[in-house]
C-alpha cells in the first residue's frame, strides 16, 4: 500500500515535471514548481521523515514559491523563445541520468537492513543513545549531539549563505540609489 | 493584498498557529520529529506569510532588519559558545556532558541551546533572502 502511494505521488511529480518544462507562462511554472515541493514532502511523509517533510513544505512549497513570485515581479511573465535546438544540453542530462540509474544498481535495495550503512555506527546509537543523552528521538541525538560538529558545519554553511546574499543584493541597491541621487 | 478582508481576518486566525507550532517542533524536538532547522524555516515562513498578506513595511516593522542580520550571527555565536562552555568547563569542543554534574542532563542542555542557535540562524537567513528578494524595485510593497 505504501509503495503504491509513494508509486503514485512519484508518477504526479514526472508528470508536473513535464508540463513544467513545456510551460512558457512564468507565473504557471513557478505554481508548479511549489506543486512539485508539496508532493515531495507527502513523499516523505510516506517514508516517515516527517521532519524532511516540514523542511520541504515550508522551504520549497513555500518560502521559495513567494521569492521567485517577487522576482518575477522584476522581469516579464512570459519565458523567451530559446535561440538554439536544446538537442545538446538534452543529450548531456539524458546522458547523465542513465550513468546514475546506472549507479543506483550497486545501491543496497531499499530499506534494507542489512545494508553497510546501518552496520558501521548506527547500532551503537539505536543501543547506547537512549541512555548516554537521554533522548528518545534519535535523530536529534544523532545531529545534535553525536555529530555536533557536521550540525555546527551546516549552520555556519547557512550563515554563509546569508552574508552571500546580503552582500549580493544590498551593494545593487545602494548603487541603484546613487545613480538617482546625483 | 493589503485590502483583501478575507485574506486579512484569515492570515490573522492562522499566523499565531503557525508560530505555536513553530515552538512545538523547536522544543518537543527531542521527543518527537522535528529540530532547530524546522522550527527556524516554520518561523520564517510565518513571518512572510505575515509580509504578503500585510505589507513588507508592516513585516519590517514586526522584525527589523538590524533584529533579523543580529540573527544570522546570534545563532552561530550561540552554538560555538556552547561548544566553547564545553571546553572552559574542562572538556571538549562541543562535549556536553561537562555542562551539568550530571551527564544526561548535561547532555540536554547542550543540545537545547544548539538547537535554539541553529533556530535562530535559520529563521535569520530566511527571512533576510525574503526581505531582500520582496524589497528589491517595489520599494517594499508587495
Amino acid at each position: 500500500m505504501e509503495a503504491l502511494i509513494v508509486n503514485a505521488l512519484l508518477a504526479l511529480m514526472m508528470v508536473s515535471v513535464v508540463v513544467l518544462a513545456r510551460t512558457r507562462n512564468l507565473f504557471a511554472v513557478i505554481v508548479l514548481a511549489g506543486l512539485y515541493s508539496f508532493l515531495m514532502a507527502t513523499v516523505m511523509v510516506a517514508l516517515d521523515a516527517v521532519d524532511v517533510a516540514m523542511t520541504e513544505a515550508a522551504v520549497g512549497a513555500g518560502v521559495s514559491t513567494v521569492l521567485l513570485l517577487g522576482a518575477l515581479h522584476l522581469c516579464r511573465s512570459e519565458e523567451a523563445k530559446p535561440a538554439h535546438k536544446p538537442w545538446l544540453p538534452l543529450a548531456v542530462t539524458a546522458t547523465t541520468g542513465l550513468v546514475l540509474v546506472y549507479g543506483t544498481w550497486d545501491l543496497p535495495a531499499f530499506s534494507d537492513a542489512e545494508a553497510p550503512i546501518h552496520k558501521h555506527v548506527a547500532p551503537r546509537y539505536l543501543e547506547e543513545g537512549p541512555r548516554e543523552t537521554g533522548i528518545p528521538n534519535m535523530v536529534t541525538a544523532v545531529l545534535a549531539s553525536y555529530r555536533g560538529y557536521d550540525t555546527l558545519g551546516e549552520t555556519t554553511v547557512v550563515f554563509t549563505a546569508g552574508a552571500g546574499i546580503i552582500a549580493l543584493l544590498r551593494r545593487r541597491r545602494r548603487s541603484a540609489a546613487d545613480k538617482e541621487a546625483p | 493584498m493589503t485590502r483583501d478582508m478575507v485574506l486579512r481576518v484569515v492570515a490573522k486566525l492562522l499566523i499565531p498557529f503557525i508560530l505555536l507550532f513553530a515552538l512545538y517542533v523547536q522544543f518537543h524536538g527531542d521527543f518527537g520529529p522535528g529540530g532547530g532547522f524546522q522550527a527556524g524555516v516554520i518561523f520564517a515562513a510565518a513571518m512572510v506569510f505575515y509580509a504578503v498578506i500585510y505589507g513588507l513595511d508592516n513585516a519590517r516593522r514586526v522584525l527589523p532588519d538590524w533584529l533579523v542580520e543580529s540573527m544570522i550571527a546570534a545563532g552561530v555565536l550561540l552554538y560555538l559558545g556552547v561548544g566553547f562552555a564545553g571546553l572552559l568547563l574542562g572538556g571538549n569542543f562541543l562535549d556536553y556532558f561537562v555542562l551539568d554534574p550530571e551527564p544526561v542532563a548535561g547532555q540536554h542542555r547542550g543540545i537545547f541551546w544548539v538547537e535554539a542557535g541553529v533556530a535562530i540562524t535559520v529563521s535569520g537567513v530566511m527571512l533576510k533572502i525574503f526581505y531582500l528578494f520582496a524589497g528589491r524595485g517595489t520599494d517594499g510593497e508587495q
